[in-house]
C-alpha cells in the first residue's frame, strides 16, 4: 500500500512488498496465433472473406506451380517430349505441362528475331554498351551525369545504328535537281555545304535584327553542323559490316529499340509541346492543344495503321521508309503526346516565384527554360518518365498487328512450326512471354518508386 | 516570353523592332503557321498524286458500296453480306462501344473491390490485392488478351460436351450461352412500370432533398427507389400474366441450341480489358481513399455520426473528388484498348473498318480518318461528361 512504510511491511505479512511479476499475455494474442486472429479472423465476415481469399490463392497457384514447375518437361528436342502418348508422344495420358525445351531451342530468335547467326556478336555489342550507359545514369552516386547522358543520347544511337544496321549508306546530295549534277558523294558535300550557307545566313539575320552578337550565333551553327556532317559521314564509312536489313531484326531486339527509341525521341518533343502549351503566343498553344489531345485521344493501333498505311502516301514519289523506320515514327508521336503531359505537370508544379526570380535577373525566356524551369520540372517528372516508359514497353507488342515482330511477335509466330507442335505449346510461350514482361516492367516499376521516394524532400 | 532590355526612365523605352515581345511573338507565330500550312499542302499534294497514280479514287463514295464480307458478331445492328461498308462502320462502332461499356461496368466494379481491398486490415486480403495489382499491371494487355483468348479460353470442354451452369445457360469452347428472354404481348407494360418507377425515384430525391433543407426530416429515399423500381416491374410483371419467360439453351451433339449466344473473342476481350483495368481503377480508388485524412472520420464520430453514414456522407463524397478525374482517363484508356480487338479477330471498329474496309478498299485516308475521329469523338464527349460531373462534385471554394 501506499502509506506502509518498509517497516511495517515486514510485520503485516498480508501486504506484497514488491510487484506482482506481469503474466505472459494469453496465447491467443501473441506470436503467430495473435497475429492470425488480429489480421485474418477477427470478425466472421473476416473469417469468411479470408477463407475465401484462401481458396482463390488455392485455385490458382498450385495449378500454375504445377504447370511451370512440377509437371513441366525439361529437355527433349521436339514435340515427342510435350505430347502424351494419345498425341503422339512420350507424357502418360491427362499430362499438362510447360515444355521448356521449346523456349530453350527458340530462345536465341526470341531474342535477336532473323538477325544473321553469325552476327549475334553485334546485338550483343549493342545491348551491352546500352548498358554501359544505362547503369551509371541510374544511380544517383555515380559522378559526371552529363558526359554520362551525353554519351547514351549521342555516341549510343550512333554506335548501335550502324552495329544493326551495318552502316554504309550511300550519300549522293538530296538538295540540287539532279539536271545540275548527278547524283555522288562530292555532290553530297556540295549540298551539305550550300545547305549550312543557308543556315549560317538565316543565323546572321537573326542575329543582326535582334541585335544579339552575329559570331557565337554562326559558331554555334557551324558546330551543330560540323557534329551533324560527321555523324553523317560515320553512317556512311564502311567498317566492313555485312549490311543487316531491318525486316531481319526481331523479338527482344525489336521490342528494345522501339521503346528505346520512342521514349528518347518523345522526350524533346514532349519537352517543346509541354513548353508550347504553356506559352504566351495563342498559335503556338492552339497547335500544341491540338496535337497533344489528337494523339491521346487516339488509340495507338490506329497510330501505327496510319504510320504503315498513310505515311507512304504523304511522302513525295521515290522516298520510302522501312517499316520499322514507320512504326518508329508512329510511337515517337504518340509517345510524345503523353511526354509533354508529364512534362507539363512537372513545369505546372514549380511556384510562380521560379519564374518571376528568373525574369527578375534579366534572364531570356529561353536561358529561363534551360537554366531555371526545365532542371527542376525534370527532376520532379522522373517517376512520371519512367512511367511512360513502361507504358511504352508494355505497347511495343502493338506492333505485332501491323506485321513486325517483337518479342511477343516472336512468340506468336513460333507456333507455326510442327517441330514443337503441342496443346502446352501456347500456354508455355505465353507464361514465358509473361515472366519476361512482368520482371522487365516490375524492375523498372520498383526503379520508379525508389526515385520518388528519393526525390520526396516534402515528408521528410 | 522575352524580357526586353528597357532602360529605366526616360519614357518609352527605344527597343530594336525584332526584340519588341509583340512583334517577336507575332513574327515566330507567322513563321510557325506558314510551316505548317507548307507541311500539310505538301502531305496533300504528294497524296493526291501518289493516289492518283495507284488509280484510287478519293472521297466517301466507298460507303455506299456493297462489302460483301459476314460478321458474326452484331448484336443491335442489322447486317447481311449485302450491307455496305457505311453499315460496317457502324457495326464496327457499336461493338467498340459494347465491349467499352461491358468492359467498365466490370472493371469499375472489380476495381472498387481491389481497392478496398488493398487498405484492408486482413492480411491475406491485402496481400491478393496486391499481388493481383503487380501481376496485371506489369504484363501488357495484348499479352493478356492473347492468355485469355488463345490459352484460357480453349481450355474449355467442346461443343457437345458443355459446362452446365444451370439457370444461368452454358459454357463450351465456342461460347457462352445465357439463357434468352422471350417476350409476349403485354410485356411492354413491365417496361413502362420500371420507366415510370425511375421517373418517381428522380422526382422523389428531389422532394426528399428540399424537405430534407427545409424542415430537417430525413426519409429514406434510397430504399424507397429500390423498393420501387424493382417492385413495379415485378407487380406490371404478374398483372399482366407473366408475358416474360426465359429460353434456356440446352445441349446437343452439334452444339447448345437456343440461348443468346456471347463469342468468345468477347469473352476473352471483356476478362482482358475489365482484369487490366481494374488494377488501375484499384489504385485509383485506394489512392482516393487515402487521401481523406482520417481527422474526417474521427470528426464526423465526434459529431455523432455513425460509421455507416460517416463512409457515405463523409469520406466517400471527398473521395470521389480525387477519384474521377483518373477514373474518367481510365474509361477513356478502356475505349481505346478495346481496339486491341484487331488481335483476335473481334468484329470492333478498328478489326472491321481499319482492317477489312481498308483492305478492301484501299481507301487509307478516309478510312483511317473516319476511325480516327470517331476515337477523338467518344474521348472529347466522354471527357466533357466527366468534367460536368466532376464540376458538379468539386469542392465550391470561396
Amino acid at each position: 500500500m501506499a502509506n506502509s512504510t518498509s517497516s511495517s511491511a515486514a510485520e503485516t505479512a498480508f501486504v506484497r512488498s514488491d510487484m506482482v511479476p506481469s503474466q505472459a499475455p494469453p496465447a491467443s494474442e501473441v506470436g503467430v496465433i495473435g497475429w492470425m486472429r488480429k489480421n485474418l479472423f477477427s470478425s466472421i465476415p473476416y473469417t469468411i472473406l479470408t477463407l475465401f481469399s484462401l481458396y482463390l490463392i488455392w485455385l490458382v497457384v498450385p495449378p500454375l506451380l504445377e504447370f511451370g514447375l512440377f509437371n513441366a518437361v525439361w529437355s527433349g528436342s521436339d514435340r515427342e517430349a510435350c505430347t502424351t502418348a494419345a498425341q503422339g508422344g512420350i507424357q502418360s495420358d491427362g499430362w499438362v505441362g510447360a515444355c521448356w525445351p521449346y523456349i530453350g531451342s527458340y530462345l536465341n530468335q526470341f531474342i535477336y528475331g532473323r538477325y544473321p547467326i553469325d552476327q549475334y556478336w553485334r546485338v550483343n555489342a549493342v545491348f551491352a554498351l546500352f548498358a554501359v550507359g544505362l547503369v551509371p545514369v541510374l544511380i544517383p552516386r555515380v559522378p559526371y551525369k552529363g558526359l554520362n547522358v551525353l554519351y547514351l543520347f549521342g555516341v549510343f544511337p550512333v554506335a548501335s545504328f550502324i552495329l544493326l544496321t551495318g552502316g554504309n549508306i550511300t550519300l549522293d546530295g538530296f538538295l540540287l535537281p539532279d539536271a545540275i549534277m548527278a547524283p555522288s558523294f562530292v555532290k553530297f558535300i556540295i549540298d551539305y555545304l550550300v545547305l549550312t550557307a543557308v543556315v549560317c545566313l538565316i543565323g546572321y539575320a537573326i542575329a543582326r535584327g535582334t541585335e544579339a552578337p552575329v559570331a557565337p550565333m554562326i559558331r554555334n551553327i557551324l558546330i551543330a553542323m560540323g557534329v551533324l556532317l560527321v555523324i553523317l559521314l560515320l553512317f556512311a564509312t564502311n567498317f566492313g559490316l555485312e549490311s543487316v536489313t531491318t525486316d531481319q531484326w526481331g523479338g527482344l531486339l525489336v521490342t528494345l529499340v522501339i521503346a528505346v527509341t520512342g521514349i528518347v525521341a518523345s522526350l524533346p518533343i514532349g519537352i517543346v509541346l509541354a513548353l508550347g502549351r504553356r506559352s504566351q503566343l495563342p498559335a503556338v498553344r492552339l497547335l500544341s492543344v491540338v496535337f497533344i489531345e489528337f494523339w491521346r485521344g487516339v488509340p495507338l493501333i490506329t497510330v501505327l495503321f496510319m504510320s504503315s498505311v498513310m505515311l507512304p502516301l504523304f511522302l513525295p514519289e521515290g522516298v520510302s521508309f522501312d517499316k520499322l523506320l514507320r512504326a518508329l515514327i508512329g510511337v515517337a508521336l504518340f509517345a510524345a503526346a503523353y511526354m509533354a503531359e508529364v512534362v507539363r505537370g512537372g513545369i505546372q508544379a514549380l511556384p510562380k516565384g521560379q519564374y518571376e526570380g528568373a525574369m527578375a535577373v534579366g534572364l531570356s525566356y529561353w536561358q529561363m527554360m534551360q537554366f531555371i524551369i526545365l532542371p527542376q520540372a525534370l527532376k520532379l517528372v522522373i517517376p512520371g518518365i519512367v512511367g511512360s516508359f513502361i507504358a511504352l514497353f508494355k505497347d511495343t507488342t502493338l506492333v505485332l498487328i501491323i506485321g513486325l515482330f517483337d518479342f511477343l511477335g516472336m512468340i506468336q509466330s513460333s507456333y507455326s512450326d510442327p517441330t514443337w507442335a503441342s496443346p502446352v505449346q501456347s500456354l508455355t510461350g505465353y507464361l514465358f512471354a509473361a515472366l519476361v514482361y512482368w520482371a522487365f516492367c516490375f524492375a523498372m516499376s520498383r526503379y520508379s518508386l525508389y526515385m520518388e521516394s528519393r526525390l520526396d524532400t516534402s515528408r521528410r | 516570353m522575352t524580357v526586353a532590355d528597357t532602360p529605366v526612365g526616360t519614357g518609352a523605352p527605344k527597343v530594336a523592332i525584332f526584340n519588341d515581345p509583340k512583334v517577336r511573338g507575332a513574327a515566330i507565330q507567322i513563321v510557325l503557321i506558314a510551316l505548317i500550312a507548307f507541311l500539310i499542302y505538301g502531305m496533300v499534294s504528294n497524296a493526291a498524286t501518289n493516289l492518283a497514280k495507284a488509280g484510287i479514287a478519293s472521297g466517301f463514295g466507298f460507303l455506299n458500296v456493297t462489302a460483301g464480307f459476314g460478321i458474326n458478331i452484331s448484336p443491335f445492328v442489322e447486317y447481311s453480306e449485302t450491307s455496305t461498308y457505311g453499315r460496317v462502320f457502324l457495326v464496327g462502332l457499336q461493338n467498340t462501344l459494347v465491349i467499352s461499356i461491358a468492359g467498365i461496368f466490370f472493371a469499375t466494379i472489380i476495381g472498387f473491390i481491389v481497392g478496398v481491398a488493398r487498405l484492408s486490415s486482413n492480411w491475406v486480403i491485402a496481400k491478393l490485392a496486391y499481388a493481383y495489382v503487380e501481376i496485371m499491371r506489369n504484363i501488357p494487355l495484348l499479352l493478356w488478351i492473347f492468355i485469355w483468348y488463345f490459352s484460357v479460353l480453349r481450355l474449355l470442354p467442346s461443343k457437345s460436351d458443355p459446362i452446365n451452369l444451370g439457370p444461368f445457360g452454358l459454357l463450351n469452347i465456342a461460347g457462352y450461352y445465357a439463357p434468352k428472354a422471350v417476350f409476349a404481348g403485354g410485356a411492354g407494360w413491365i417496361g413502362i412500370a420500371l420507366i415510370v418507377a425511375i421517373v418517381a425515384s428522380f422526382v422523389l430525391s428531389f422532394w426528399a432533398k428540399r424537405r430534407q433543407l427545409a424542415t430537417g426530416e430525413q426519409f429514406p429515399v434510397f430504399w424507397t427507389s429500390v423498393a420501387m423500381i424493382v417492385g413495379l416491374p415485378l407487380i406490371a410483371y404478374f398483372l399482366t400474366g407473366m408475358p416474360v419467360s426465359f429460353e434456356l439453351p440446352t445441349a446437343s451433339r452439334f452444339g447448345p441450341k437456343g440461348g443468346a449466344r456471347i463469342y468468345p473473342e468477347f469473352l476473352g476481350l471483356l476478362l482482358a480489358l475489365s482484369l487490366y483495368t481494374a488494377n488501375y481503377i484499384g489504385e485509383i480508388v485506394r489512392a482516393g481513399i487515402m487521401a481523406i485524412s482520417h481527422g474526417q472520420t474521427e470528426a464526423a464520430h465526434a459529431l455523432g455520426i455513425r460509421s455507416g453514414p460517416t463512409l457515405r456522407l463523409v469520406v466517400i463524397p471527398q473521395a470521389m473528388r480525387v477519384i474521377i478525374p483518373p477514373l474518367t482517363n481510365q474509361y477513356l484508356n478502356l475505349t481505346k484498348n478495346s481496339s486491341l480487338a484487331v488481335a483476335i479477330a473481334y468484329p470492333d471498329l478498328v478489326s472491321v473498318f481499319a482492317g477489312t474496309t481498308l483492305n478492301q478498299t484501299g481507301q487509307a485516308v478516309e478510312v483511317l480518318l473516319m476511325t480516327m475521329l470517331t476515337y477523338l469523338a467518344i474521348s472529347l464527349l466522354t471527357s466533357l461528361l466527366m468534367n460536368w460531373f466532376n464540376a458538379k462534385m468539386a469542392l465550391v471554394e470561396r
